[in-house]
């Protein structure tokens, strides 16, 4: 077995036991409440509740997955879908550091390069986050400030208004057909609102792969 | 043992699992960085990578913080600093929030003080709602990354545009979502178009800094150059929304 391949095989065995703990330690909080507090869950509140949101976050979350792993490489796949907020930090975040590093996520390097970025950025927002519960009485008003608002509201368009361009410019000729599909999606047909950009996102990477493997077979990408 | 959605102990519990959940990230970082140096990567190289990434994550995780802020207000401080920590985003733990108290008649950002019992009920809710991706990783990540090694080892080339493509894929939808309320200036609302303008800001301003370094050859730009476009793209929200509401 080469260094990468058992690198690999490490990241899956560790990804794996994290994971599978993480996940039994997020059930732990409700059930150790629970028992301190001697208080059941509303069976029929917790059923009901669970059969209002399950359903479509369990299908979105299926598809992210298979959308994902491949971009964030294996190591960044199991801390991103462990620390969340993959979309609107984790993923651009790792695609920074690879355009950065000029490497592949498929690569030995990008896999070190995605990790690292991921590990760094799921720390530093542990941090912050901290440190806005700490100063949570004196950070609330400003952070509130209505004048701060409309920044905090538009931080998907400003990251992905620098991220387009580092990325469209290197591949316009894959770029062109699925943005076209997306502008004409998000803006004619009423029932695709902002709040469908997670259903988007897997049909566009859809999109796009079929596009390009067209392009690639008739020789238009040489 | 009395029940307050701030309770001390609440903290304590969340404290330990967001503890947790940061060890993973150390333990994936220094395990990552050594296997970086093994294979020659070098240090001066993963030292700046990190530092763009931990820049990069200060604006997006304010955010957070004021999302916390806002779950606050139901749901009492522990829990949201936990779900935000792991896993969530505020629009998932709104919802799900949201659809377990309408499940128990209560109405979300209406609250006055919710029972042990109500809140056990929200917080199961909210961790089992969005727990696919964190036992789905494990089961199909070797196999799905085993492929496109397999892939790469097959056609190169096609490798290469195959990831290039996934990323323009997710690029596009989100510049479709830049443009979801486009729309209202055909009814002489202009609104729609701040997040339109807020991209142009930063997508220049990407630009201009991929001039510099190709004509200056001022790297250090090239590193910053996404942080920066990100939070003047954020700093020109405020007089665009101004000019545009």
């Amino acid at each position: 077995m080469n260094d990468k391949n058992a690198y690999l095989e490490s990241v899956y065995k560790y990804g794996r036991i994290w994971n599978l703990s993480v996940m039994v330690l997020l059930f732990l909080f409700p059930v150790a409440v629970w028992l301190i507090f001697d208080a059941a869950p509303d069976w029929h509140g917790l059923l009901m509740g669970l059969l209002a949101t399950a359903p479509m976050y369990w299908a979105v979350a299926v598809v992210e997955t298979f959308t994902y792993i491949p971009m964030l490489g294996a190591g960044g796949s199991y801390l991103s879908f462990v620390t969340g907020n993959i979309s609107n930090l984790k993923l651009p975040v790792a695609l920074n550091a690879l355009e950065q590093a000029g490497v592949k996520v498929n690569s030995d390097e990008g896999e070190v390069v995605s990790t690292i970025a991921i590990a760094v950025s799921s720390i530093v927002t542990t941090v912050i986050i901290i440190i806005g519960v700490v100063l949570i009485t004196p950070l609330t008003p400003v952070l509130n400030a209505p004048v701060l608002a409309p920044a905090f509201a538009q931080i998907i368009p400003a990251l992905f208004g620098g991220l387009g361009v580092v990325f469209i410019s290197k591949n316009w000729k894959i770029a062109i057909a699925p943005i076209v599909l997306m502008l004409a999606l998000f803006i004619f047909v009423p029932a695709i609102n902002a709040g469908m950009v997670g259903i988007m996102v897997p049909v566009g990477v859809v999109f796009t792969l079929g596009v390009s493997r067209f392009m690639y077979k008739k020789g238009m990408l040489d | 043992m009395k029940f307050n959605v701030n309770s001390p102990i609440l903290f304590v519990l969340a404290g330990v699992i967001i503890l947790a959940v940061a060890a993973q990230s150390v333990f994936f970082l220094v395990r990552a960085w050594k296997h970086g140096l093994e294979i020659g990567m070098d240090r001066e190289k993963l030292k700046k990578i990190s530092i763009t990434a931990g820049v990069f994550t200060i604006a997006p995780a304010v955010a957070i913080v004021i999302s916390v802020i806002t779950l606050a207000k139901d749901l009492g401080l522990p829990l949201p600093w936990l779900r935000l920590s792991v896993v969530g985003s505020l629009s998932y733990e709104t919802i799900a929030a949201t659809n377990a108290e309408n499940a128990m008649g209560l109405t979300f950002g209406r609250v006055a003080a919710l029972t042990a019992s109500q809140y056990v009920t929200i917080a199961m809710v909210m961790t089992a709602g969005i727990m696919v991706g964190i036992w789905l990783v494990p089961v199909v990540c070797k196999k799905m990354q085993t492929g496109i090694i397999n892939l790469e080892n097959r056609d190169k080339k096609w490798a290469d545009i195959f990831s290039a493509a996934m990323f323009i894929g997710m690029i596009s939808a989100f510049l479709g979502y830049v443009f979801a309320d486009f729309s209202t200036i055909f009814h002489g609302d202009p609104s729609g178009l701040i997040p339109v303008c807020v991209m142009a800001v930063s997508a220049a301003l990407m630009c201009f800094a991929g001039l510099m370094v190709k004509k200056f050859k001022w790297h250090w730009i090239g590193d910053y150059a996404l942080p920066i476009s990100l939070i003047a793209g954020m700093a020109s929200a405020i007089p665009i929304t101004a000019w545009l509401s």
